[in-house]
């Protein structure tokens, strides 16, 4: 397949791995952190993990975007998707993100009108056509997906469609990464900076986990020679005692980001005062909400939500797994009572979630492997 | 804390783990039967064997099937894969009240065309209307009865480590096909639905094998799925080689897309053999020459208990059954 199996080449694979192992074997153990969800789903799903020398430990970071959506939000969008003419769209891996008593999914099994769609303008496309009842698009994903929210409430205004609008749970990458990494009680040695939230936003704003944390970033791709490349670049700046953001997916991410899809999430959204996260906790200026002179899209101040703050489950420990201290299956509920079937933490529920992708791909064969190695 | 376990989801319908406790919870210790225990596609009474199985799709039409063909390959597929050659089907028509019949018709005709194309006839029928809003437009249900293939009958204890696991052809096809057919992707790619008999396949397998364990159609929860089916209860294990799994290059793309993984997707038209591995090779020589060509070995039967998968890479990695119905994913 052009364009993709260039990038999963096993010949080539083999010879990153060998290098890898060279520059490694010069190292400490080292802890590096995956910033991206999409980034552990890949590391686990091409075996990328099985194949790395034992020193070398990946760490799973707050890059997930499902993972990150507190009970409340989720209550909030239950409690709006169980009223009388109201249709609420969303992403597909939401709908198994359990809320304080139920997922999307039990609403949608009990009546309620819930669609997964891949696109908001697909929801935009079902107000239309729909005139009747209330469409809610329910907008989460960091950077990367805010510009499509965006453009799609920009259209409903261009087309003036009344019964369209976005429960808006976006929030923004930085302010996650700088939580972790004041975290007292973490320890990381370099980051795979997040591939496709840096087509957005660049990679500029990560120079300060070089600056004040003096660690390296290397901003990388998802497939496995991608991955490979990435990790050996940070690997080599550790090796040369060198801590610079670096740019490993250049075919996709330009250094300064899109500036179109910059200033489409500045005209529609701004910065919220402070923001829950699952397991990190009440972030400042870490979200966005709908302007105010687009509040009639705005699902929020359109319709009347409980708005209940909901405590994180006690046996959970999303937040330690998120911050790269625990790993998944260090967690006192990870494989018993937490399952993707039935997941009590985020983690467990979409693909890209750290304990999800331990869970399904055998994630602790490698714990045991590198432990009697 | 509550669980999604208070009401059917689709998760129950997708073939993976949440349709196993269902039936392991819900059916097996109300309807106690031996038979149902076995928990095989198609079941022997004497020298007959019968299956049963129900078809709900939409549309109803899809590139390479309808529905009403597809009720007769999955209900022959599933005689097949036991071993058996259906000969005759009955069919239950849920219609939902306004339904074209025009449209109904057409998915009937497809019916005939397929029963007659297999050599099976459709001896009894029965309809059912129900009110607007309680179906979603045509549900199939159908029993299948057949007659012996051969002596031979599939044997869960006699699969071994050192086993070679085949498939009679790519993988995948159908569930991109429906989900492409459904159009609210916008997608324009050229995927084919694999529904068709499998008989003459098997037909042939079994003349030229002696030893083929078992069978199975890799439908719901796809290859991935039966392939733990198979070894786990017999408490083994298996590799599954990535690289050797037939995938057409327009399926891997669409998958890729979707963020879906074409090891958990629907065949409709193909099945899994667990065959000694000295004969892996005429396994699909004998499939091939029916099928002109497409069957792989693509692992083998270990003693461990979990399936791994041997990545194009080297690694390896689990690989579990469906959990709840694959949803695509933000990004």
């Amino acid at each position: 397949m052009k364009f993709l199996d260039e990038y999963r080449d096993a010949d080539t694979g083999r010879a990153v791995l060998a290098e890898i192992a060279r520059v490694a074997a010069r190292l400490p153990s080292v802890k590096i952190m995956e910033v991206c969800g999409g980034h552990t789903h890949a590391l686990h799903r091409f075996g990328v993990l099985d194949l790395l020398p034992a020193n070398v430990e990946m760490v799973h970071g707050p890059g997930c975007p499902v993972c990150v959506v507190p009970m409340g939000r989720i209550d909030d969008a239950i409690d709006l998707a169980a009223r009388d003419g109201v249709t609420m769209c969303c992403y597909g891996d939401l709908l198994r993100v359990p809320g304080n008593r139920r997922n999307l999914l039990d609403a949608r099994a009990a009546g309620a009108d819930v669609r997964i769609v891949y696109s908001p303008l697909d929801a935009l496309a079902i107000a239309v056509a729909e005139p009747d009842r209330e469409v809610v698009f329910l907008g989460i994903g960091f950077e990367t997906t805010a510009p499509a929210t965006a453009l799609t409430v920009l259209e409903a205004q261009r087309q003036d469609v009344a019964n369209f609008s976005v429960l808006c749970d976006h929030v923004l990458i930085v302010p996650g990464l700088r939580a972790i990494l004041s975290s007292p009680d973490v320890r990381l040695d370099g980051f795979l900076g997040p591939g496709h939230v840096s087509t957005v936003i660049g990679c500029a704003p990560f120079q300060f986990v070089a600056d004040e944390y003096e660690l390296p970033l290397v901003v990388s791709g998802f497939e496995p020679l991608d991955l490979l490349e990435g990790l050996l670049m940070v690997l080599r700046q550790i090796a040369e005692g060198r801590h610079e953001v670096e740019n490993q997916y250049r075919r996709i991410v330009p250094d300064d980001g899109n500036p179109v899809a910059m200033r489409t999430i500045a005209s529609v959204f701004e910065l919220r005062d402070h923001f829950e996260w699952r397991g990190l906790g009440t972030l400042a200026h870490s979200a966005l909400a709908i302007r105010e002179d687009l509040a009639r899209f705005d699902a929020e101040r359109r319709f009347d939500l409980p708005g209940v703050r909901i405590a994180d489950p006690r046996a959970c420990q999303c937040g330690e797994v998120l911050k790269g201290v625990l790993r998944p299956w260090e967690c006192k509920v990870f494989g018993t009572a937490c399952t993707p079937e039935t997941p009590i933490g985020t983690c467990m529920v979409s693909s890209e979630g750290a304990c999800a992708a331990a869970f399904t791909y055998g994630g602790k064969r490698r714990e045991v492997a590198v432990r009697t190695s | 804390m509550s669980r999604a376990d208070d009401r059917i989801t689709s998760a129950h319908g997708a073939g993976g783990r949440a349709t196993a406790r269902l039936i392991d919870e819900v059916f097996r210790p109300r309807l106690a039967s031996t038979h149902l225990d076995a928990g095989a596609d198609g079941v022997w009474l004497g020298d007959r064997a019968v299956s049963a199985d129900a078809f709900v799709v939409t549309p109803w039409n899809f590139p390479g099937g309808a529905l009403g063909s597809l009720a007769v390959h999955g209900s022959v597929n599933d005689l097949a894969v036991v071993g058996a050659r259906a000969r005759h089907l009955t069919a239950t028509f849920v219609l939902e009240e306004g339904i074209a019949i025009d449209a109904l018709a057409e998915q009937v005709e497809a019916m005939g065309d397929a029963a007659r194309r297999c050599g099976v006839e459709v001896v009894a029928a029965d309809t059912k209307v129900v009110e607007r809003g309680h179906g979603d437009g045509l549900f199939v249900s159908v029993t299948a009865i057949g007659d012996p293939i051969s002596a031979w009958r599939p044997d869960h204890t006699a699969i071994s480590a050192g086993d070679a696991i085949v498939v009679s052809g790519p993988v995948a096809d159908h569930g991109v096909a429906v989900m492409v057919a459904r159009g609210d992707l916008s997608l324009s790619v050229d995927v084919r639905s694999d529904s068709a008999p499998v008989v003459e396949q098997v037909e042939a397998l079994l003349a030229d094998v002696p030893t083929v364990r078992v069978l199975r159609d890799p439908t719901r929860g796809g290859l991935a799925t039966v392939v733990n089916e198979l070894v786990v209860r017999q408490g083994l294990g298996a590799v599954v080689r990535e690289a050797a799994v037939p995938i057409r290059a327009s399926v891997r793309a669409t998958c890729e897309l979707l963020g879906l993984d074409p090891l958990y997707v629907a065949c409709e038209g193909r099945f899994v053999a667990v065959v000694a591995a000295a004969q892996a090779a005429a396994a699909v020589a004998a499939i091939d020459r029916i099928s002109g060509g497409g069957a792989a070995v693509i692992g083998d039967v270990t003693a461990g208990d979990v399936v791994e998968l041997e990545t194009h890479l080297g690694g390896r990695r689990r690989l579990d059954v469906l959990v709840g119905d694959p949803l695509p994913r933000i990004c």
